[in-house]
């Protein structure tokens, strides 16, 4: 079946120069920041149109944006602010980065309209440091070029609208993702999350009301506006409205990030659009939705559609659309002690069970791939992961959980059999043998 | 002894500080390192911390506590030219392990090290650099590399100076 690709975030990409203003604007680019400024759309109507459009925070939770937008004080008289989570690092995630190289005008864009809805004036666009050689100067000349058109500023256009951007890099922190902590780093401090209440929508930035949203769900902002919610929610199935993108990465022919409908079939992603298992070889599993997320077994990951409820009910989630495609190769021991390790890396360290666990959980999976594991390991494996789950600020801790249980309860005998056979792995003994 | 930040710092602080409010200039910390340490191939030093901290008058442990927070910042010496392999999983199932080894193998240094004559800090990189797509992927002083063969690997350690 042929999908039609590209109808939102990824609409610029065809131009030749598809970051510059005069592409967005040839795309019918910030037709609805003009009318904004023209006094034809009221903040209630925004919040409404977004509301009804399905959009879904694509930075990985999934939650209502226009649900989170009506939470904000809108008509309190005190500074509130927008930021922008660019901080893309979950595992297997990189179209964030293909917005703010190739079509940064529709974040922009998305930015202000967001802002003006919530009765912001000051946003800021956090991306992480890594970024800091294409996508930051990218997104500065974006912003340079709305400044000059008059798109941005004070007062912007005789409107009595105002709306400053700023970009803002970050050092290299997975953690930093997590909104709060990104709110402490975006003050300069160490990443670390806050315990929560008070929500950012009350207590934010610099202690004033913050609404954070992710790069994709603000970009996809202009769009919806444009063309109505009914279009973006009947894009996908119910209770996934719109695109996403899909970023396809690990055992396929032709890895990539692809703006798609939600709702597409797993069997047409892998094979339609992406060319098939790498080499022809069978599909062994899939992380759906980023390192974070549940793996899946092929024999369930094909019969799933990618949407919210799908690869929920599948017992996965959607998170933040990174598809990782791993064929019958793969050694998933290997494989879950190098997920370990990241989480054990990046955890901030200020709850014992997260600091602790995952260490734990990183030199378990050592000893197994070194030769030195035990039988009773495997269920102290989903012990150590029990007892980080839920008992921690924040969701890093679910985030090293989950790969654990999933792991272990889909690819039990991949561990066991390392565990009896001096740390070898099932799959380069079953390629040895088949040699 | 103190260290005088250079007029190019300071001019790249003061842009930074002006994007924040009145008596926010803590928010400037993590780019005026960014830029200190640029300035100072790839690393920093103690007395340039401190003169960060003075420069924006906040306490020195403001700044160490993010210059040893972010994987970013290095505080001690290290080679000029910065090499970052991803080894994160998209890169794994394409490849990083070997990349990983082929470069060890080349610098004769493992990773975390700096080659003796000084001229590459191999970084031990443990987040995922989101560039999947394009896995397998290194960063070499920020610039991304993607689809990385050992015979491309070569070309571009070749080049640094």
């Amino acid at each position: 079946m042929a999908y039609q690709q590209n109808l939102v975030c990824f609409n610029t990409f065809a131009a030749d120069e598809p970051w510059s203003l005069a592409t967005y604007e040839e795309h019918d680019g910030y037709q609805t920041w003009r009318k904004v400024l023209a006094g034809k759309l009221s903040p209630e109507k925004i919040i409404e149109e977004i509301k009804d459009s399905g959009l879904r925070g694509r930075g990985g939770a999934g939650f209502p944006t226009g649900l989170k937008w009506s939470f904000m004080p809108r008509d309190a008289d005190i500074q509130k602010y927008l930021v922008c989570n660019s901080d893309e690092s979950e595992p297997g995630t990189c179209h964030d980065r293909e917005i703010l190289r190739y079509n940064p005008h529709s974040l922009i864009e998305g930015m202000a309209i967001a802002s003006y809805a919530m009765g912001v004036t000051v946003a800021y666009n956090y991306i992480r440091g890594e970024f800091l050689d294409e996508p930051v100067p990218r997104f500065e000349a974006a912003l340079e070029e709305a400044y000059a058109a008059g798109l941005l500023g004070k007062n912007i256009q005789s409107s009595g609208i105002d709306f400053d951007l700023y970009t803002f890099v970050g050092a290299g922190a997975y953690i930093c993702g997590e909104e709060t902590a990104l709110l402490e780093s975006l003050e300069g401090k160490q990443g670390r999350p806050r315990f929560k209440p008070p929500f950012p929508a009350n207590f934010g930035l610099y202690g004033k009301p913050t609404t954070i949203n992710n790069t994709q769900s603000l970009a996809s902002v202009p769009t919806i506006m444009r063309k109505g919610a009914a279009w973006f929610a009947a894009l996908g199935p119910e209770g996934s409205g719109g695109t996403a993108l899909f970023s396809v990465s690990g055992h396929v022919e032709k890895p990539g990030n692809y703006e798609l409908p939600m709702g597409i079939p797993f069997k047409d992603l892998l094979d339609d659009i992406c060319g098939g298992v790498l080499g022809g070889r069978q599909l062994k599993a899939v992380i759906p939705g980023g390192s974070s997320c549940r793996v899946l077994p092929a024999e369930i990951i094909m019969n799933c559609t990618m949407d919210y409820n799908s690869l929920q009910q599948a017992g996965s989630s959607f998170g933040t659309g990174a598809v990782v495609v791993m064929d019958e190769t793969t050694c998933m021991v290997n494989m879950l002690r190098r997920i370990a390790r990241f989480y054990m890396a990046e955890s901030c360290g200020q709850c014992t069970p997260c600091r602790e666990g995952t260490g734990w959980l990183y030199r378990m999976l050592t000893r197994i791939t070194e030769g030195r594991g035990e039988v009773a390991d495997l269920d102290k494996l989903v012990d150590v992961a029990n007892k980080i789950e839920g008992h921690t600020i924040c969701a890093l801790g679910d985030a090293a959980a989950w790969p654990v249980q999933s792991f272990l309860q889909h690819f039990h005998h991949e561990f066991e059999y390392m565990i009896h056979n001096s740390g070898r792995s099932i799959v380069a003994d079953a390629i040895e043998a088949a040699a | 002894m103190s260290y005088q930040l250079s007029e190019d710092v300071t001019k790249e602080i003061d842009r930074w500080t002006a994007r924040f409010p009145e008596g926010r200039q803590r928010s400037a910390v993590l780019s005026s390192l960014h830029a200190v340490q640029h300035e100072n191939n790839g690393y920093l030093t103690v007395e340039q911390m401190n003169a960060v901290a003075e420069y924006l008058e906040l306490p020195t442990i403001q700044v160490y506590e993010v210059a040893t927070f972010y994987s970013m910042f290095q505080t001690q010496e290290v080679g000029r030219h910065e090499v970052s392999i991803c080894t994160n999983i998209s890169c794994m199932l394409r490849g990083a392990d070997d990349i990983v080894a082929h470069v060890e193998n080349k610098l004769a240094i493992k990773l975390g090290e700096s080659t003796p004559d000084g001229r590459i800090f191999l970084r031990r990189e443990e987040e995922c650099v989101a560039a999947c797509c394009g896995a397998p992927v290194m960063m070499v002083d920020h610039k991304y590399h993607e689809n990385l063969t050992n015979e491309q690997v070569d070309e571009i350690l070749d080049r640094l100076v």
